[in-house]
C-alpha cells in the first residue's frame, strides 16, 4: 500500500537515507498583501539533488530564494516560519546574510558574469572574503573551473573577458564562481533554460558530479530535466507544496492527483 | 481525469487503446473459431483461423510502433507512461493467444479426419471460460477497472481445474485403449493451449492493475483480497 507518510498534506520528509541538510518548517512568504508561499515544510537531504517543479507563480522560486535569504532584498516581502541548515536557524537575528550566502551559493537563470576576466570572476568571492594570496587564488580558480567542467576550455585564456565566452560557458563560469567560496549548498534557478541541448547536457552532467561535494536545490520548468538530474522532486502549486518524494516515484506513480495532472500535461 | 492540454497526444493515446482493444477482439474471436472448427470437424474453418493470424501479427507490430513513437516524442509520465508500457506488454500476450488459436486450429485439422473418441464437453467449456477471461481483462483495460481485473486473476483457478480434470479423463482413455493415444494427446494439447490462454488473460489483468494503481501484483504467492 501507499506509504502513510506520503498521504499527509505537507510531508516534511521524503524517503531517503541521506542526512538532513536543510529543514523548512511552516514557511510562509507574503509579497505585500499576496501570499506567495503557504506553510511549506520540507526536509532537504545532504548530497542529493532536490528539484522544485510547478507552473509559473507556484512559489518554487520564492521557496528557493528563502534558502539563502534573497527575499530580504525584495521590498514588501515578509517571511515567517523556520529554515535551518545543519540545525542553524538562518532567519535568526544574529545571522549575517552575507555569511549565509557564502554557505548557500546561487546560480541564476541568466548567466551573469561580471565584466571582468575569467580569472577575476572566479576569484571575486574569495577576495571579498579576504583572500589575497595569489597562489591560493590560482588554486581556487583551477579547482572550481575544473569542478564546473570549464577548465580545459579556458585554461589558456584566464585573463580574457568572461563576456567572450559562449552562453553555456558563461553559465558554467557562474557555477564555478558560486563554488569558489566553498558553499555547502548550491541553489540553481533555471540554470539551463537559456542554453542549447549540448550546453544543457553539460550542466546536467555537472550537477551529477557536484552532488558528491554539495547539496543542490534546483528550480526548473523542464520536467524531463527534473527527472534526469534530481534525486527528489517537490511539486508546488499556488504557493503550496503538493507532493514531495523520490523523483523516480513521483514521475512514475505520483500520490496526488494534482501532481499527476501536472506531470502528464493535463493543465486544466 | 482531466484531458491532456495537448489534444493530439490525447488522441494518440486513444488510438493506442483502440488498437489494443481491436487486437484483443480479434484473438478472442480467433479462439472461438478454432474451437468451433475442432468441434464441428470443419477443416476449412480451421484453415481460415490460421489465415487470420497474419492480421493479429500486423496489430502486434503496429502497436509496438505507436508505443515507441509516443515514448520517444512525448516523454510520457505517470499514468500515461504506464498505459503505454502496459499496451506494449499486453500485445505480447495477445499475440501469444493468437498463436494458441493457430495451434488449436492445426490440431482441429489433424483430428477432422478421425473418429472422435468422445463428445466434446469440457473443451467448449474451457474455451468459454478462457474467452470470458480475455474479454473481461480487456474490458478492465478500457474501463481501468481493477476489481474486474482482479476477478480475472481469480478465475484462472477454474480453467486450471478443468484442464486437470480433462487430463485425468484422457489419461484413462489412453490406458484403456492405446488406439486412442494419438487423438487423446491432440485433445490434451488443445486443453493445454486453452489453459495457456487463461494464463495470458491473467497476465493482461495483472498489468491492468499495475496500469491503474502503479503497483505490481505479479509473482505474489497469494493474490491480494482487495487493492
Amino acid at each position: 500500500m501507499l506509504d502513510p507518510a506520503l498521504k499527509r498534506a505537507h510531508p516534511p520528509a521524503a524517503a531517503t537515507d541521506a542526512p538532513l541538510k536543510i529543514a523548512v518548517r511552516d514557511l510562509v512568504v507574503h509579497y505585500g498583501g499576496t501570499r506567495a508561499l503557504d506553510a511549506v515544510s520540507l526536509d532537504i537531504p545532504a548530497h542529493r539533488v532536490t528539484a522544485l517543479i510547478g507552473p509559473s507563480g507556484c512559489g518554487k522560486s520564492t521557496f528557493l530564494r528563502c534558502l539563502n535569504r534573497m527575499n530580504d532584498h525584495i521590498p514588501g516581502a515578509r517571511v515567517t516560519g523556520q529554515v535551518t541548515i545543519d540545525g542553524d536557524p538562518i532567519y535568526a537575528p544574529d545571522v549575517d546574510p552575507v555569511e549565509l550566502r557564502r554557505r548557500v551559493g546561487m546560480v541564476f537563470q541568466k548567466s551573469n558574469p561580471f565584466p571582468k576576466s575569467i580569472f577575476d570572476n572566479v576569484a571575486f568571492g574569495p577576495r571579498v572574503h579576504g583572500e589575497r594570496d595569489a597562489v591560493r587564488l590560482s588554486e581556487v580558480a583551477e579547482r572550481t573551473l575544473r569542478q564546473a567542467a570549464l577548465w580545459d576550455e579556458v585554461k589558456d585564456r584566464l585573463d580574457r573577458s568572461a563576456l567572450e565566452l559562449s552562453g553555456g560557458q558563461q553559465q558554467r563560469l557562474c557555477i564555478a564562481r558560486a563554488l569558489a567560496v566553498e558553499p555547502e549548498v548550491v541553489l540553481m534557478d533555471e540554470p539551463a533554460s537559456a542554453l542549447d541541448p549540448i550546453a544543457t547536457a553539460k550542466i546536467e552532467e555537472l550537477i551529477h558530479e557536484l552532488k558528491n561535494a554539495y547539496t543542490i536545490v534546483i528550480v526548473t520548468h523542464n520536467m524531463q530535466q527534473a527527472a534526469r538530474v534530481s534525486d527528489l522532486t517537490a511539486y508546488f502549486y499556488l504557493g503550496r507544496l503538493i507532493e514531495f518524494g523520490p523523483t523516480e516515484r513521483l514521475f512514475t506513480n505520483p500520490t496526488r492527483p494534482e501532481t499527476e495532472d501536472y506531470i502528464t500535461g493535463r493543465f486544466g | 481525469m482531466p484531458l491532456h492540454t495537448d489534444r493530439a497526444f490525447e488522441e494518440q493515446l486513444g488510438q493506442l487503446r483502440t488498437a489494443v482493444l481491436e487486437m484483443g477482439g480479434l484473438v478472442e474471436e480467433q479462439i472461438g473459431q478454432a474451437v468451433r472448427a475442432l468441434i464441428q470437424r470443419d477443416e476449412a474453418l480451421a484453415r481460415a483461423t490460421i489465415e487470420r493470424d497474419h492480421t493479429v501479427n500486423r496489430f502486434d507490430v503496429e502497436i509496438d510502433d505507436l508505443s515507441l513513437k509516443l515514448l520517444a516524442l512525448r516523454q510520457p509520465a505517470a499514468r500515461d507512461l504506464r498505459l503505454i508500457t502496459t499496451a506494449l506488454k499486453i500485445t505480447t500476450d495477445l499475440e501469444r493467444i493468437g498463436d494458441m488459436a493457430t495451434h488449436i486450429a492445426e490440431r482441429a485439422i489433424e483430428l477432422a479426419g478421425e473418429l472422435p473418441i468422445k463428445p466434446y464437453i469440457d473443451i467448449p467449456r474451457m474455451a468459454d471460460v478462457a474467452r470470458d477471461m480475455l474479454r473481461r481483462s480487456l474490458d478492465a483495460f478500457v474501463r481501468e477497472d481493477t476489481e474486474l481485473a482482479l476477478g480475472v486473476c481469480l478465475a484462472d483457478d477454474m480453467i486450471d481445474q478443468l484442464h486437470e480434470q480433462l487430463f485425468r479423463e484422457l489419461l484413462s482413455y489412453m490406458v484403456e485403449n492405446p488406439a486412442t493415444v494419438s487423438r487423446a494427446m491432440r485433445l490434451l494439447f488443445v486443453s493445454k493451449y486453452l489453459e495457456r490462454v487463461g494464463d495470458h488473460a491473467t497476465n493482461i489483468a495483472e498489468m491492468v492493475i499495475f496500469m491503474v494503481k502503479g503497483r505490481s501484483i505479479r509473482h505474489l504467492d497469494k493474490l491480494p483480497r482487495e487493492l
